[in-house]
């Protein structure tokens, strides 16, 4: 079957910052947010396997270290990643993975798009949830795919998670109306400007949200 | 057991194929194969995709009712499950995102909110 019009936001998001960027969560604790790529596999995979399985997403991240393993090979391949450390170990991952649109998914004007399109998947390791870290990791992996010319963004997340819905929401997604099982929302990207800098989150409004 | 197999001509249920067909005869099921009605493929497609299920039957010695199914491919398998009196309804499980996320389709989801008989999603 092929599935609906998949459709972005009209109006850009962003800039967003860039990796490397450090701040303090609303534990205290100081995060890294770093580029990451093949090299930091050993690190992620670690996270991965101390992840709880209950915070999957459909099927991802896999169960045991090697199908971990083999699901990271593909993953970080194909990059942009951005991961936060704290004390040394990662404590989130995200990555982009390019995923262009078929014509028959684009709308109106992005019919002959400009720039690039991924699909989107965010992990905070559990401990380290509702402490402003996935916010930021989201952030910087946005800024660090519009410079590599990601320019529109999907995602999906289980529509009974609202406190993911609500900080991509936050962020600039919105649902981009090819919902199933999954709810799928997109968001459009701005490629130019100056990135902001990377705020502390003590002084975040609480949300729940990783 | 009267297992009913609904065919996509996709390779998701090309899988399930094969390892419905394992399965029933090993055990003796009583298997038919019904071929839906996708939007957008041609009907020479649909045929081949019949005859390709008839020989993949043959070749594991396994007497197969093959169909063609009209209509709506989910609601015409879940009529036809119910009407026939099949134990189960098996179909395709899913497809995998550029990310390696699982996502169902629409066939996959009105098969399973709408059917009465035990289904089975074949990864």
């Amino acid at each position: 079957m092929t599935r609906p019009v998949r459709t972005y936001p009209d109006e850009p998001s962003g800039p967003f910052p860039v990796p490397p960027a450090s701040f303090e969560d609303r534990e205290g604790r100081g995060i890294d947010l770093c580029a990451a790529g093949p090299e930091d596999v050993d690190d992620i995979v670690e996270m991965y396997v101390a992840f709880d399985p209950a915070d999957r997403a459909q099927g991802i991240p896999p169960t045991g270290e090697s199908a971990v393993r083999e699901w990271l090979d593909t993953v970080l391949a194909e990059g942009p990643d951005v991961v936060a450390r704290y004390d040394g170990g990662v404590v989130g991952h995200a990555t982009l993975v390019a995923a262009p649109d078929t014509p028959e998914r684009l709308a109106g004007d992005d019919a002959e798009p400009d720039g690039e399109a991924a699909e989107l998947a965010i992990f905070v390791l559990q401990g380290y949830q509702g402490a402003g870290i996935g916010r930021r990791l989201l952030e910087t992996t946005l800024g660090r795919g519009a410079a590599a010319g990601f320019e529109r963004v999907w995602l999906t997340v289980e529509r009974w998670n609202h406190a993911a819905v609500g900080l991509y929401e936050s962020i600039g997604f919105e649902r981009s109306g090819t919902d199933r099982f999954e709810l799928e929302m997109a968001i459009r990207v701005r490629t130019d400007g100056e990135p902001p800098p990377v705020a502390d989150a003590t002084a975040d409004q609480t949300d729940s949200t990783g | 057991m009267k297992l009913l197999l609904g065919l996509a001509g996709t390779e998701e249920s090309e899988r399930a194929l094969d390892e419905v067909i394992e399965r029933a005869a090993a055990v003796g099921d009583d298997l038919t194969v019904a071929v839906v009605d996708r939007e957008g493929v041609a009907e020479s497609d649909r045929e081949a995709t019949r005859d390709r299920a008839v020989e993949h039957c043959e070749a594991a010695g396994l007497a197969a009712d093959v169909r063609l199914l009209e209509g709506h491919p989910g609601s015409a398998l879940v009529e036809l499950a119910e009407r026939e009196g099949f134990d189960r309804l098996i179909i395709g499980g899913g497809t995998e995102s550029p990310m390696g996320k699982i996502e169902l389709g629409p066939v996959t989801e009105f098969v399973l909110l709408n059917a009465q008989v035990t289904v089975t999603l074949v990864r």
